[in-house]
């Protein structure tokens, strides 16, 4: 077809170096030409760790209540004080649940703590109830809310039982989180945005790159060279996979110095792992791009197929043995999935070959899948 | 004003055939929403369902195993092994077959008959510390159960404060209730943004905005056409995505369909305002691909869908008032779960028109300077 006459060396190894050599070189000015490159490289990476990594955080504190007080007693008001001085409460005080309620619906306060008449009586009884009314929309910050609620009312007890220890009557939870004893969100969040700005800044890189050639025409210049398409398959990722080694790096300096996550794995394997994630990531933008010749379709695609997958698929916040079944297979092929589980054991855990032989298993086998498929669609033949 | 309205009407056209003529981007745009609110209003929940555990149970008694039997019992908690000794069990933690260890002490029954203190020590996988908080919640709501089945059997005393919680509009706290409508939002503005943003830059990589130029269009009515376009196809992605909460998640809805629908309008204009601002800075597709990212990732990360806005740092949380997205979230959470009209739902819905109005007023004027 519009193969050209090979000339004798051009199946050479070094003929073929010198090739892919020449297209590097190509990109690369490319690249400098067009400072978008440089910036989805380097500059995002930076900026969006440093924006979520100081701005995410499932951490809630001063959790906004209304405490009604329906009787003036002092031990009510004294409990009253337990919730406007806790660190883990806003507290406002009001004598009327009306008022409570316009203000939840209102969304001043995210709950009502109402103490009810009768309950110094009853306290002295011992069997005093207190309720609690929670905005539940947000079920994950109402459970929290909860709990908050519950420490701030052992603490009046504890208080009250003054210097006597109080007697724990029946069963009762010591928890510990493993990894994490600190309890410290940012601790899982910030390995799952390293694995979020690479899976962008990967297929950032590369979504429009074959797309754009198609589109220009250039790509048909190419074709009357001796270059193959594997050659220009390397020659688009090599100088990409520098620039988005030099993000990757940022990233994780970052999360080591500025968020002082702990690493308990070792450098070497953290740094191996990424890259090869870093390669998946590049491959599938590739493929994208080689796929629909479409910088329009490009674009949505690569927005489609990484950011909320990445974001929602990936067991970055949501676990995915929670999820159903079919969803559960479809995670399977969300490559990110097996990113956060590599990264939160090295940051975390530490060199666990449980978890590290099989998900470096996978990404290596998406990595090579994706280039095979990538080199399959790249024909040097015109539609 | 005629004439005009019939030339916008004329473009907006014109983008509606060049986005949709190809089948290729008619899947591209109207698929993807409804199977990503599909699969995602099934992955988007902090609830879990699937606790594998390890039991260390040193005490082996009848109180105990009553424990314990309320852990398997529960349809969430799922027992993988039984170890003699803490060390063997949180190795299960390590390579991830089990998320919790549950040790009960040798002198458990014996502590609970005498009226003292009984530990559980339960130790979790905090590499994701928010499923570990969770998973933890659980255990100890199975164990105050199973405190008052222990003292309604023995007569021992209760504690003296009792704290009844209640969890209003969302009794079960179910985090689907709240993310699928959230959704509806999140998903609409990505694509519907990036359609936006690809719009003006497209042509001007093409060369086509020239020729638009010297047609007897003006750039506002240039830019009304393509906001129009893009609008209705947000509408019907938005549209698309209420449907699956209907019909497919049955997701209760309080308020009323008529106030949706204007929030969410107000919600596309401000979304495609933005995506056409990005658009008049950029001059290549690559360029617009990337202002849209720089927006669309803190526009959605930062929306409070995933993690609550009271928990950002305060610069941070004013910042959030920016963002339409944030808008669009609560107003939906709100109207599907709340029984509330348009009149509740007024402060977040005029920061979108005002947005709407300064992006697009914005872009119009730079479609002028730059070309």
């Amino acid at each position: 077809m519009s193969e050209p006459e090979p000339a004798p060396d051009h199946g050479s190894l070094r003929a073929r170096a010198r090739r892919v050599r020449a297209l590097v070189r190509k990109e690369a000015h490319q690249i400098a030409r067009d400072p978008s490159s440089l910036a989805i490289g380097i500059v995002l990476p930076l900026v969006l760790i440093l924006l979520f990594g100081y701005g995410l955080s499932l951490d809630i504190q001063d959790a906004r209540v209304a405490v009604v007080l329906d009787e003036p007693s002092p031990d009510a008001a004294d409990l009253a004080a337990g919730f406007e001085l806790s660190s883990w409460f806003d507290a406002r005080l009001t004598t009327s649940m009306a008022e409570a309620k316009e203000l939840i619906l209102d969304h001043q306060v995210d709950a009502i703590v109402r103490i009810p008449q009768d309950f110094a009586r009853r306290l002295s009884r011992g069997r005093a109830p207190v309720q609690l009314l929670v905005h539940g929309t947000d079920a994950n910050k109402a459970r929290i809310i909860h709990s908050y609620a519950l420490g701030t009312v052992g603490r009046f007890l504890e208080r009250r039982a003054g210097e006597r220890k109080v007697q724990r009557a029946g069963a009762y939870v010591e928890s510990r989180k493993w990894f994490n004893d600190a309890n410290d969100s940012q601790y899982f969040l910030i390995p799952g945005l390293i694995v979020l700005v690479m899976t962008l800044v990967g297929a950032l890189l590369t979504a429009l790159v074959v797309a754009r050639e198609w589109e220009r025409g250039t790509i048909e210049s190419l074709f009357v060279t001796p270059v193959q398409p594997g050659d220009i398959l390397l020659g688009k990722t090599i100088p990409y996979f520098a620039l988005g080694l030099v993000g990757l790096l940022l990233s994780i300096l970052s999360a080591r110095f500025l968020f002082h996550v702990p690493l308990r794995g070792s450098v070497a394997l953290l740094v191996l792992v990424s890259m090869l994630y870093l390669l998946v990531a590049l491959a599938l933008g590739l493929l994208i791009s080689s796929a629909t010749r479409n910088q329009f379709l490009a674009s949505q695609a690569t927005l489609t197929s990484t950011f909320m997958p990445a974001t929602l698929l990936s067991g970055f916040m949501f676990d995915i043995r929670s999820m159903p079944g079919p969803v559960q297979v479809i995670t399977w092929i969300v490559p990110a999935r097996y990113f956060v589980s590599l990264l939160q054991s090295l940051f975390l855990a530490g060199d666990l070959g449980s978890v590290l032989v099989p998900n470096a298993a996978v990404l290596a086998g998406m990595a090579a899948l994706l280039l095979l498929l990538t080199r399959g669609v790249t024909r040097k033949k015109l539609a | 004003m005629f004439p005009s309205l019939l030339r916008i009407w004329a473009l907006v056209k014109k983008e509606l055939l060049a986005a949709l003529k190809d089948p290729r981007s008619r899947v591209t745009l109207f698929v993807p929403p409804i199977v990503q609110s599909l699969v995602f209003g099934y992955a988007a929940t902090y609830d879990l369902t699937d606790v594998p555990y390890v039991v260390v149970d040193r005490d082996r008694t009848d109180a105990s195993r009553q424990l314990l039997a309320r852990f398997d019992g529960s349809g969430i908690f799922r027992r993988v092994a039984s170890a003699d000794r803490v060390e063997d069990a949180t190795d299960r933690i390590d390579g991830r077959d089990a998320l919790l260890v549950l040790q009960i002490d040798r002198d458990f029954e014996r502590r609970l008959t005498a009226g003292l203190g009984a530990p559980v020590q339960a130790i979790t996988d905090g590499r994701n510390s928010n499923t570990a908080g969770t998973a933890l919640d659980y255990v100890s709501t199975i164990v105050s159960d199973f405190n008052q089945a222990w003292r309604a059997e023995h007569g021992t005393p209760r504690p003296a404060i009792e704290v009844l919680a209640r969890y209003w509009y969302n009794p079960n706290l179910e985090t689907r209730w709240n993310m699928i409508p959230g959704l509806i939002g999140t998903l609409t503005m990505l694509q519907t943004l990036l359609l936006a943003a690809l719009s003006v830059a497209r042509e001007r990589e093409q060369g086509t905005f020239d020729q638009l130029l010297v047609t007897p269009f003006r750039p506002p009515e240039i830019m009304a056409g393509k906001a129009l376009a893009a609008v209705l196809v947000g509408q019907a992605q938005a549209i698309s995505i209420i449907f699956v909460a209907q019909l497919w998640f049955r997701i209760p809805f309080a308020g009323s369909y008529g106030a949706l629908f204007v929030g969410m309008t107000a919600f596309v204009f401000a979304a495609v305002g933005s995506g056409l601002f990005v658009s008049s800075l950029s001059s290549t597709t690559q360029q617009a691909l990337l202002y849209s990212f720089c927006v669309l990732l803190p526009a959605v990360l930062l929306s409070g869908l995933t993690t609550p806005i009271a928990a950002m740092p305060k610069p941070l949380q004013y910042g959030t008032y920016l963002n339409p997205l944030r808008y669009a979230v609560e107003i939906a959470q709100r109207l599907y779960l709340e029984q509330v009209g348009l009149d509740r739902v007024w402060p977040d819905l005029w920061p979108m028109l005002v947005i709407a109005a300064v992006t697009l007023t914005a872009a119009s004027f730079m479609f002028r300077r730059i070309t």
